[in-house]
């Protein structure tokens, strides 16, 4: 039995910043171990890694890329887990947010510039939010579990993106079920074409202005749970419903405003990947980002600095792993799912494997200096 | 006499597409009732069909494919019991992992040692299970009625359907006739009281996650060895929520979950049938929505239209022994 130690004697940096990144060091390993077992060298995987996230201008460009989708996916699943809800639907949110700004970027193009994204941005929000809302309600007044509803969403989504895909709003004039595109003037300024403004050339990268959305949305997000009465009941309600409920605060109702914030930002990933990137709605777009905010979420301790740097960090395992593909034919982008599933397990379920004795090993230090 | 044919074939197609939700729902059973939520069943189907399709293949007999992945999911759930039962950590984030982390290994390591993402190569006729026909099949055959519900509805199915439909009145006897049953009850009713009565909590929960591993395995082998010759990518494709819904909607117990696989083994036995079939008054519905009817289903039993679900009342939280 490990001693137990006085929480307010732990100071912050130990509990926010030592023990994540031991837990993040403990699941590196095994993810390495992972990549052995496939009969790859985790070394020259690693250094492939930073080679492809760092190396060169649009290798970065596309970290930026990535981590601007999980910064999104991320948020969206730590607000719905301030109020103690598990959202693992973000994946089917985000393909309805798609859905949202495709339509309104399609139909109401003729609208001026700033406005047409504007109301595009808020198609996402409000399409992701309304996919959320069944699991909220079914949830707050039904009992029913929101793991269970809101996975059931991602594939009823799935269903019904194919089915819009096929036979309602698809391209005649393309070969596969897509959209057609939205009107060239509504796409989202580029990297490469901001670079292009200082002289500096690169090559196509995916990273759009979106970016700086999804910075937006992490103060937005810090601003409601830490420094609004929204916030604060969500939090009371997550900590402990009952206490919640004698303070006058409704769960049911928390319970519905977590899940549609939540959604609302999962489906905002549909901007930066139609205005963006695609342009046009295509099959599965979403393709896994929705899970992959789970790990960021936990990872980042459910706070958007936390959730920037796991956003990141993933955006490296992302573009670094597609470069770990290309180069160790039997490594496949799989294994980077199964890295998530790692971290998941590692910062989140077994957050607590060392900490006792990380925490004691530094409050005794810390006493040590203070009585010599 | 197409339309009783029709009826035939849909019927046991139920049996055969309840199976494997039938094992999923009953080593839920075994981990809920002792208080350990267990959303993991569907990482572990899926690992246990890979293991199962891999082992098979290499060594050359289904059945060692299928004691490979008993042990894997064995190895799994005491994971999750390493995880939430010793360590407290989060149960639903721990199954979150488990499930996420299957889905990428499964499919990674099936590109790595077979050359193609996700999937497994296919078994021959050693390394896969086959039907049975049970006995006096043919001779029972023209029999009217009876002859039709046995020869054509029971007979003829992987063993695993046998033993599937034979297990949930075991799982009844063991936990509602026993004394292991009674405690596996009380520790996800009242840790606190069990624990006083001198046994000891961790151990029965990490007893009823070893059971949950074991029969959970069955349901992964029959998907890839028997149903299937191989395995492929997400080929689990949310039965493990779907059997835990079936579970939640069962009230947890073995024969109300019984009764909700068989209704979700007919709705994709049925949506099977209904593909492209035109239908009075409606037409032609879309087949994705038709494909989409269990999981709308799912959702709509958890609804709870039929009454509230009460779950066992330790579940999802973590045993603090005092002192």
């Amino acid at each position: 039995m490990t001693t137990l130690v006085d929480k307010s004697k732990v100071p912050w940096w130990v509990s926010n910043a030592i023990v994540p990144l031991v837990n993040l060091i403990l699941a590196l390993f095994v993810s390495g171990l992972f990549i052995f077992i496939a009969g790859e060298n985790p070394i020259q995987a690693v250094q492939l890694i930073i080679y492809g996230s760092f190396g060169y201008i649009e290798g970065f460009a596309y970290t930026l890329y990535y981590a601007t989708n999980f910064i999104f996916t991320g948020l969206a699943f730590a607000v719905a887990f301030h109020c103690r809800l598990f959202n693992i639907g973000g994946e089917g949110q985000a393909y309805l947010g798609g859905l949202g700004v495709f339509l309104i970027a399609f139909y109401f193009s003729f609208l001026p510039l700033p406005i047409v994204w504007l109301l595009a941005i808020a198609g996402s929000v409000l399409f992701g939010a309304a996919w959320a809302f069944i699991p909220a309600y079914l949830q707050a007044y039904r009992g029913s579990h929101v793991v269970i509803t809101t996975i059931m969403f991602n594939f009823i989504a799935s269903a019904l993106m194919v089915y819009l895909l096929v036979d309602v709003i698809r391209d005649t004039n393309q070969m596969g079920p897509q959209t057609a595109s939205i009107a060239k003037d509504l796409w989202f300024p580029m990297f490469k074409d901001i670079t292009q403004l200082f002289g500096i050339k690169t090559r196509y990268s995916p990273l759009n202005i979106s970016f700086f959305l999804a910075i937006l949305a992490s103060f937005f997000v810090w601003f409601l749970i830490w420094r609004t009465k929204w916030g604060y009941e969500m939090r009371a309600v997550g900590h402990n419903t009952r206490a919640a409920v004698y303070a006058g605060i409704s769960p049911n109702r928390n319970i519905i405003i977590a899940m549609l914030v939540s959604g609302a930002l999962a489906g905002m990933l549909g901007v930066n990947e139609i205005l963006g990137v695609h342009h046009r709605v295509i099959v599965n777009f979403p393709a896994g980002y929705g899970f992959t905010g789970i790990a960021v979420a936990l990872m980042g301790r459910n706070h958007p600095i936390g959730i920037f740097l796991g956003a990141f960090l993933f955006g490296i395992l992302y573009q670094g792993g597609s470069e770990v593909t290309f180069d160790m034919p039997n490594i496949s982008r799989y294994m980077f799912v199964a890295v998530q599933g790692v971290i998941i397990l590692f910062s989140g379920a077994l957050e607590n494997l060392f900490r006792p004795q990380i925490e004691s090993f530094f409050v005794k230090r810390l006493n040590k200096e203070r009585t010599t | 006499m197409e339309f009783i044919s029709d009826i035939v074939s849909l019927l046991s197609a139920t049996l055969r597409i309840s199976t494997p939700l039938v094992f999923a729902a009953m080593a839920g059973l075994f981990a809920e009732r002792s208080g350990v939520i267990d959303f993991g069943l569907e990482g572990k189907m899926l690992a246990a069909a890979f293991v199962a399709a891999t082992g098979s293949y290499f060594l050359g007999s289904p059945w060692l494919g299928l004691a490979l992945a008993i042990v894997c999911c064995v190895t799994l759930s005491l994971l999750h019991g390493f995880a939430s039962v010793t360590h407290k950590g989060d149960q639903v984030v721990s199954c979150v992992a488990i499930n996420i982390l299957m889905i990428g290994l499964t499919t990674a390591l099936a590109a790595a040692w077979f050359g193609q993402e996700g999937l497994t190569p296919t078994l021959n006729d050693e390394q896969r299970f086959f039907e049975i026909n049970l006995p006096f099949a043919e001779a029972l055959r023209p029999i009217p009625f009876i002859g039709t519900i046995y020869s054509d509805i029971i007979s003829g199915h992987y063993i695993f359907v046998y033993f599937a439909y034979i297990l949930v009145p075991i799982v009844y006897w063991v936990v509602f006739k026993t004394s292991f049953g009674l405690r596996l009850r009380a520790v996800g009713e009242n840790p606190s009281a069990v624990d006083t009565a001198g046994i000891s909590v961790y151990g029965m929960r990490y007893k009823a996650l070893m059971i949950n591993g074991i029969l959970v395995a069955f349901a992964g082998a029959y998907l890839s060895t028997a149903i299937n010759a191989n395995f492929f990518r997400e080929m689990s494709a949310g039965r493990g929520y779907l059997a835990l819904a079936a579970l939640i909607f069962g009230k947890w117990h073995p024969k109300t979950a019984l009764i909700a696989c068989l209704l979700f083994g007919f709705t994709d036995a049925l949506q099977i049938r209904l593909q492209g079939v035109a239908l009075p008054i409606v037409g032609v519905i879309p087949v994705q929505f038709i494909q989409a009817l269990p999981y709308i289903l799912t959702v709509v039993l958890l609804a709870g239209f039929v009454g509230r679900a009460i779950a066992p009342r330790a579940i999802g939280q973590p045993y603090i022994k005092e002192g």
